[in-house]
């Protein structure tokens, strides 16, 4: 294990000299080193940089809520170290010119940079194995997916490989991986990070969010990212509440609400289940209001996603054309859009494909009222759902996910199978609310796999979320598990 | 499935647009990929949606306007650093005009 391994036991570690932000570097590149060749949660690491950071740290030139704090990067944010690949081999060697502004804040709150993590394929994907360099493990079980999109930052951190990371959540790519590796994801309110300098898959459901242990770390994360960016039209210029000013407030007369809707759903594993009603059970101790609330169009969620993502997904990935960045074919070609059309099969991976041809099959003439425009009247059906049941609760308590972590290979044929994993989490994105996944016990099994529960509130809910985490926190011990990697 | 959703001629069409370079075994593979996801997502169709507006935003967020300012732009060198194939301040591609019908557009 690491020393210290959250973010406020890391920070106040190094303020108070009990370690240097050199000596905790030293011990996150060590285990690095030591454990990811079988974890595989990096795409690329810069012990160089992490270092210098560190030193400066140390010399009292950078300060900050994150000084010496090691944190590991998505790689689909930008930034102008060492590679952003989005696990593709189209941006394999691409050096972006600019930091993505999550990158820039967490640079100027004195974060380390340790690397980049493992992606599926442009974010698209809940397993990392559409990755197109490797498949991450899930530090519980190393058979085992560590959940997906942003399966690397997840299992970086579960594995004690920094104290906190950053990913992005299009239809559940933080929450799900947080659930299935036994840390805490958050996807915040749409627009309440600024977008810039995260590469696009689908812009109107794209949010940056931080995984850590706990909810007092999850806070000091969010008050670093949070906010209004000019350079993101889609960011909204609203106040940003302290994230941790709330946290110890008692949850007396807090509305709980729970959804039949994620009761009924098929091939739910009965040790989510047994653990997200305990869970429950303790929000009724702390004094929560537990009452029914219904979000009638749930089962269409999905179907919804599947149109809307891939729809924007194939606008946003027609700028990897082989002339600008990126790959580009080493095959002779005749005209330029024969080099458009090899490079573009030659750099994207399969799942790439299917969604770039999905997205552009329903927006093609005949079918874009039946898809799409049909697709976005569903996303108003979902956000009334959720406006409505706002009404009598002041958030919703569910599974994150219906089962823990599945075995690598398990749904890797069958694209379908994989999609339905976001079950529970893509509602979330289209009506843009926030949702948080938080871990709330394990399965009997051997190696005893991490369950999350998701909490889902309004828009800038975000800390309102936090302080029913908090207070779950304090009840139990779920967020101190660590997996044993020896 | 009883009835093909999406035929190999239908993917032949759509990876055309999408510039998709697909041999014919790929094209067989997606076609039946792509009904099965076409057939999930036909779900959207047993709403009625009659007299539902559609939603491109989950926040009311429109026109959001700046003033017209001239700001430093990125350094030609950095706008070019990823360029596959580059000439002098450009980037290089095969020959446009007088190839296929469709490449201007």
């Amino acid at each position: 294990m690491l020393p210290f391994d959250t973010v406020i036991a890391a920070r106040e570690a190094i303020a108070s000299r009990k370690i240097s932000a050199v000596e905790l570097t030293r011990s996150v590149l060590e285990r690095i080193e030591k454990l990811d060749e079988r974890v595989k949660a990096f795409n690329s690491v810069y012990p160089e940089l992490a270092l210098e950071q560190a030193r400066a740290v140390d010399e009292g030139k950078r300060s900050g809520p994150l000084a010496g704090v090691p944190i590991a990067i998505k790689d689909n944010l930008c930034t102008t170290w060492g590679t952003t690949t989005c696990s593709s081999r189209m941006l394999k060697n691409f050096h972006s010119p600019y930091d993505a502004t999550v990158v820039q804040k967490l640079e100027a709150a004195g974060a380390v940079f340790v690397g980049k993590t493992n992606m599926d394929e442009f974010a698209m994907g809940s397993s990392t194995e559409n990755s197109a360099f490797h498949t991450t493990r899930n530090p519980w079980d190393l058979e085992r997916v560590p959940g997906g999109s942003s399966g690397g930052s997840a299992a970086a951190l579960a594995a004690g490989m920094c104290c906190a990371s950053v990913g992005s959540d299009t239809g559940g790519s933080i929450r799900q991986p947080a659930a299935l590796c036994g840390v805490a994801g958050m996807k915040p309110t749409y627009g309440r990070v600024s977008r810039y300098g995260l590469v696009a898959f689908a812009s109107s459901l794209d949010q940056i969010g931080p995984f850590t242990w706990d909810a007092a770390d999850m806070a000091v994360m969010m008050n670093v990212i949070a906010g209004h960016d000019p350079r993101d039209s889609t960011s909204v210029n609203e106040p940003v509440a302290d994230h941790a000013a709330t946290l110890d407030k008692p949850l007396e007369g807090l509305r709980v609400g729970i959804a039949r809707e994620f009761k009924l759903a098929d091939g739910m594993d009965p040790a989510v289940e047994k653990a997200v009603d305990e869970a429950i059970a303790i929000y009724r101790k702390l004094g929560a209001q537990v009452v029914d609330v219904t979000l009638p169009h749930t089962d269409y969620g999905i179907a919804a996603y599947y149109v809307i993502a891939p729809c924007e997904a194939s606008s946003n990935l027609a700028r990897y054309d082989g002339v600008h960045f990126g790959h580009r074919t080493a095959e002779p070609v005749k005209d330029i859009v024969e080099l458009f059309s090899r490079s573009r099969a030659e750099g994207f991976g399969d799942e790439v494909k299917r969604r770039i041809m999905i997205g552009t099959y329903a927006l093609s003439s005949g079918y874009y009222d039946a898809y799409y425009v049909r697709a976005l009247k569903v996303k108003t059906l979902i956000k009334r759902d959720f406006d409505e049941a706002f009404k009598s609760c002041d958030l919703i308590a569910c599974p994150t996910t219906p089962t823990p972590a599945f075995k690598v290979g398990e749904k890797a044929a069958d694209p379908l199978a994989m999609y339905l994993c976001d079950v529970f989490t893509v509602t979330c994105n289209i009506a843009g609310v926030a949702g948080l996944s938080i871990p709330c016990g394990f399965t009997s099994d051997a190696n005893p796999l991490p369950i999350g529960l998701q909490l889902l509130g309004p828009a800038f809910s975000e800390p309102r979320l936090l302080q029913a985490a908090a207070a779950y926190q304090r009840e139990t011990d779920w967020h101190k598990r660590r997996p044993v990697l020896a | 499935m009883a009835e093909k959703i999406i035929s190999t001629d239908d993917v032949r069409h759509v990876a055309k647009l999408a510039r998709l370079h697909l041999s014919d075994a790929e094209i067989e593979k997606f076609a039946g990929q792509l009904g099965t996801i076409l057939e999930y997502v036909n779900k959207i169709g047993q709403l009625d949606v009659s007299n539902v507006p559609p939603m491109a935003h989950a926040l009311p967020i429109n026109n959001v306007l700046r003033d017209d300012v001239v700001e430093d732009p990125l350094p030609l060198e950095k706008v070019l650093q990823n360029a596959p194939h580059r000439e002098d301040a450009f980037f290089a591609v095969p020959k446009v005009i007088g190839a296929d019908e469709d490449s201007a557009g």
